[in-house]
């Protein structure tokens, strides 16, 4: 039912039900927001979007109030103006003000806030909050000074991870946010997937940053430098620098990526095409047992982590390939050839990813001491290294990869959307069996929303029972479904919800529209390459027909696999 | 059966509107919230360790490290910090060398401070188990911490 509000002396239609904040925004107006987090329940704690609404004494929080037929609303007079930068005066009064120094100068929501508030002047000072940085996990630094106890990240940390990591600590100017007996992140349940990271409003939660590593390894002679990016990387980093993608952008990354003083460049999608090659012959083996366990995939790091923290019930049923990033990275410290003046290897990845800096860390992704990827870098980074070496990418020319990784299929950009790998799978499945392709509007349900999805697809007379959980919330329900008896060939695991396209290294997509868009545009990809699988691509067909029989350690490929066990950490 | 599953097992699993109240029985049972009564009180209720310390650290009442074999509570009330009770806790502090809420390396001694406890006339006033300490002045701290030393050695 829709309704006439006065907003500001004009009439605005309102729905029934829903927010005021909403009905201002659809009519145009903008009010700041700080704790509010689309597609959450309101909590109005921040109270950055106070308004003033005739007949009640106090300021009301539009972000948590129903809108209300009788109501006249100023959303800009000057008492709400004037409480609105009072908040962020306070917020500011025990804020280190280092922003200069700070992770995230000119991209900080508070910086921004303190801005529009126009701000000039330090007129309330509080005593500071005792400076403590967390730098033990590999992949997330958190900064306890910069913390504005929004509490985002604790939301989505429960209600989208399931991991509830992090809490509120304490009471009064003495809370924080931390692990469970105030631990360092390390020491914790967390599995490093990044969604904190990405809601964040300031530096307090950010990536640990390698770049320092990697500039060390550039300015080094003696070092045969290689790098390797996810298919995804091209697409976000385009978005992260804000350049128009277009299918150029690949080549000339390639090419940027040289000039930024790497020697060769290589695609973790050939990994993804190896993976998927991998999973399908697994699938293969099995497909004609009768008491088939369902193969859940480990390609996503963050899940694996989960897995073994949360349910280690199901790692009897974990698949012990490596994730496509470890899979290449054990093909390039196999293969790569180190000439005599740069005898060392120094290798780095670069992911739509924070779990997998931490992968790369894994006792069991080392050998003999020495990690397959030495340094795992996020998109984020990844473009700040491109602007520090004064690369315009813009302008110069296109480039190939290099030789034995430099191809890969769509079905490996696939594998960065959730469900992709799924998908993918059902295709080599098909492309074995001889048929053209899988009976496609099986398979297009898997492209559905919603954390749990399932199909079953019939390929060469055999039906195959897939699912994907698409973010861990869906987990329950693949947990509930294997205890009721359901059988699966196959079970996709992806912690981000939407997949890597919204995984802790992207650009901060905002909202679930916008990561269906990252999967539209790689369902299009998808539909207009022409190597649309593993089978077809040149480099896999390379890799397994002489490079893995040229190499010992690659002939019986168990350097693709893994192991994974119990882990112990406070739940 | 240990003193936490006793406790436990007067509640209703997976119960977490009782987790204040089990949290109140263990710390009274046990004198603090140690590390594996938080574990077996999480897996009990289905809840996170993380949100039950979280919760836990916002009241004064729970500790996470045992209390001392003598424990000083130090009135922080209006009345008595006008009294001065701020130059006796940074004694308390001086002569024992822990902060509130931490407990002497020996196990002897922990200290809290506390709301009003009632005594404004008499303050600032430090309490004992059942003793109340009146009138404290800062350099009555030394002498008061020897005695209460030697109760301390006793138990």
């Amino acid at each position: 039912m829709q309704f006439t509000i006065e907003v500001n002396n004009k009439s605005i239609r309102a729905e029934k039900g829903e927010t005021i904040l909403s009905a201002l925004n659809r009519n145009g107006i903008i009010i700041p927001t700080l704790c509010r987090m689309a597609e959450f329940t309101p909590t109005g704690a921040c109270r950055m979007c106070v308004v003033e609404v005739e007949g009640r004494d106090r300021l009301v929080t539009a972000c948590s109030a129903p809108v209300e037929e009788w109501m006249k609303i100023k959303t800009h007079s000057p008492r709400v103006i004037r409480a609105r930068k009072t908040i962020v005066e306070l917020l500011l009064s025990n804020h280190p003000d280092d922003c200069l120094y700070c992770d995230r100068n000119l991209d900080c929501e508070l910086q921004r806030l303190s801005d529009e508030m126009q701000v000039r002047e330090r007129r309330i000072r509080g005593s500071k909050i005792k400076p403590r940085r967390d730098q033990s996990s590999p992949a997330i630094v958190r900064e306890l000074s910069k913390c504005i106890l929004c509490g985002r990240c604790l939301r989505v940390c429960e209600e989208v991870v399931t991991a509830t990591s992090i809490d509120f600590i304490g009471r009064g100017r003495y809370t924080h946010v931390g692990p469970a007996m105030d631990r360092d992140f390390n020491f914790s349940s967390c599995i490093h997937c990044g969604q904190c990271v990405l809601v964040c409003p300031t530096g307090a939660l950010h990536e640990k940053h390698y770049l320092s590593e990697v500039q060390e390894q550039l300015s080094k002679s003696d070092v045969t430098r290689v790098i390797q990016y996810s298919p995804l990387v091209p697409y976000a980093l385009a978005e992260e620098l804000g350049i128009k993608y277009n299918r150029d952008f690949d080549r000339l990354l390639n090419a940027a990526l040289r000039k930024t003083g790497f020697d060769k460049v290589y695609l973790s999608g050939t990994g993804t095409d190896i993976l998927i090659t991998e999973i399908t012959n697994a699938i293969i083996s099995e497909e004609n047992k009768p008491d088939r366990k369902p193969l859940i995939v480990s390609a996503c790091p963050a899940w694996v982590k989960y897995c073994e923290q949360f349910t280690p019930e199901l790692l009897p049923m974990l698949s012990t390939l490596k994730t496509p990033q470890q899979i290449s990275g054990a093909i390039i410290k196999s293969v790569v050839p180190v000439t005599g003046d740069k005898p060392r290897l120094y290798t780095v990845s670069v992911t739509p990813c924070t779990a997998m800096k931490f992968e790369a860390r894994r006792d069991s992704m080392t050998r003999k001491g020495i990690s397959d990827i030495d340094t795992v870098l996020t998109v984020r980074e990844l473009a700040r290294l491109i602007v520090l070496y004064g690369v315009d990418i813009t302008n110069i020319d296109p480039e190939p990869a290099d030789e034995p990784m430099e191809l890969r299929s769509s079905a490996s950009l696939m594998a960065e959307s959730a469900g992709g790998i799924t998908e993918s799978v059902l295709r080599s499945l098909a492309a074995r069996k001889g048929e053209k392709e899988a009976d496609k509007p099986a398979v297009k349900k898997l492209r559905n929303t919603g954390s749990f999805r399932e199909t079953i697809v019939t390929i060469g007379g055999i039906s195959y029972s897939v699912a994907v959980v698409d973010g861990l919330k869906g987990l329950a329900k693949i947990k509930q479904m294997l205890e009721t008896g359901a059988t699966y060939d196959m079970v996709e695991v992806m912690a981000c919800p939407g997949g890597c396209v919204n995984g802790g290294g992207m650009l901060p997509a905002g909202s679930k529209e916008a990561v269906r868009q990252r999967s539209r545009f790689i369902w299009q990809t998808d539909d207009q390459e022409a190597v649309r699988g593993p089978e077809q691509s040149a480099s896999v067909a390379d890799l397994y027909g002489r490079v893995f029989e040229q190499c010992s350690e690659l002939a019986d490929r168990q350097l693709f696999h893994t192991h994974f066990s119990k882990r112990d950490v406070l739940l | 059966m240990s003193k936490i599953d006793d406790i436990l097992g007067r509640y209703r699993e997976g119960s977490h509107e009782n987790l204040i109240p089990i949290l109140q029985d263990v710390q009274e049972a046990e004198g603090y919230l140690s590390e594996n009564a938080i574990i077996s009180i999480g897996r009990f209720l289905h809840m996170s360790t993380t949100k039950i310390y979280g919760l836990a650290t916002f009241y004064d009442r729970f500790r996470f490290i045992p209390a001392g074999r003598v424990h000083m509570r130090v009135c922080n009330g209006t009345t008595c910090f006008i009294n001065g009770s701020g130059a006796v806790v940074t004694a308390v502090r001086e002569a024992l060398g822990i902060e509130p809420g931490q407990t002497t390396r020996d196990g002897r001694f922990s200290y809290e401070l506390t709301a009003c406890q009632g005594g404004c006339n008499e303050g600032p006033v430090v309490c004992v188990g059942e003793n109340y300490y009146t009138h404290i002045r800062p350099e009555d701290i030394p002498e008061l911490i020897t005695k209460l030393k030697s109760l301390a050695d006793l138990k």
